[in-house]
């Protein structure tokens, strides 16, 4: 039997994060009001997105080292289902930036233009895409080695580039998202202890779901793997 | 005369507990309404319900590809 204890914690803290996380009590802040909740979602998806691509590119490695395909099926649904989480992430930044961050005179479309210039949005689209260009790649190239090669070499680019456009570069320009002068929501001063004690549950129900989806896809593209390479 | 006292005394306590349950709500907008009336937890029983259909269905794919995986493993005789 296969070791799913972890599968179970993960059920329990995402309960846990979604009782917790809409009744528990939260400080009041102004403007943000009840929607400093979102801090347990919203956050959430960036963390798992980053943990499923440090897996990924921890595969791609070991795939260059070791030419063993199976850690380039890992590579790549890893790096697939944190693109998903990344999806999410922005999407839920988008949807909480135009009813916090928009001028509450205005329509919020009337504000796009300041909101789009946001370092943060702009950081974190550009690093989507470089993702989205590692899919592009890999479907263009018919040879499995090679392809698996490439890619491997790839990854490690666009994880390395993930740094100045998501952490860096957003960190040096002004910006409306808050945690501009450290680690957002990580630096324990800035977090009312109330809400910590959602948060870090909700991390890592999250980091857990999202390997949990990933395991399945990995399994499936092995099994894939097997059947042509036997038929 | 007793009567009126006691509704003295009465009006007097609300006016006092209504102070209290406005204490917290100072100039923040938070939703209390929705919290005093309990239909938060409406909220929280259609996700709860949400989640659970996604487990649900995560747990039963996790037992299919198992059982491929077993039949796989049968079939080629591997491992």
């Amino acid at each position: 039997m296969k070791k799913n204890w972890w599968k179970i914690l993960c059920v329990v803290l995402l309960t846990y994060t979604l009782i917790g996380g809409l009744l528990f009590p939260v400080p009041r802040v102004l403007i943000l009001n009840e929607t400093i909740r979102n801090l347990y979602f919203h956050v959430g998806m960036w963390f798992c997105m980053m943990t499923l691509y440090t897996i990924s590119v921890v595969q791609a490695v070991k795939y260059l080292n070791k030419t063993n395909l199976n850690h380039d099926i890992k590579s790549r649904h890893y790096a697939a289902v944190g693109t998903l989480f990344g999806i999410l992430g922005y999407a839920t930044g988008a949807i909480w930036m135009s009813f916090t961050w928009a001028d509450p005179n205005n329509p919020a479309v009337a504000s796009f233009g300041a909101l789009a210039k946001e370092p943060k949005l702009i950081g974190a689209a550009i690093a989507l895409l470089i993702y989205f260009a590692y899919f592009v790649l890999r479907g263009s190239i018919a040879d499995i080695d090679k392809r698996a090669r490439i890619s491997a070499v790839y990854n490690i680019f666009a994880f390395a580039f993930l740094f100045p456009s998501i952490w860096i570069i957003p960190r040096l320009m002004e910006s409306l998202h808050p945690g501009g002068e450290g680690n957002p929501a990580l630096n324990y001063k800035d977090v009312d202890p109330r809400m910590r004690m959602v948060l870090y549950p909700a991390w890592i129900g999250w980091i857990l779901l999202g390997v949990w989806i990933t395991s399945l896809k990995i399994r499936l593209g092995i099994l894939k793997e097997n059947k042509l390479s036997h038929s | 005369m007793i009567r009126k006292i006691l509704l003295l005394t009465t009006t007097l306590l609300l006016i006092i507990l209504s102070a209290f349950s406005q204490e917290p709500s100072r100039q923040v907008d938070m939703a209390d309404t929705l919290r005093s009336n309990g239909k938060i937890y409406v909220v929280v029983a259609v996700l709860i319900t949400i989640f659970a259909g996604i487990i649900f269905y995560l747990v039963r794919l996790d037992r299919k590809i198992t059982k491929l995986e077993r039949a796989d493993r049968d079939e080629t005789g591997r491992y």
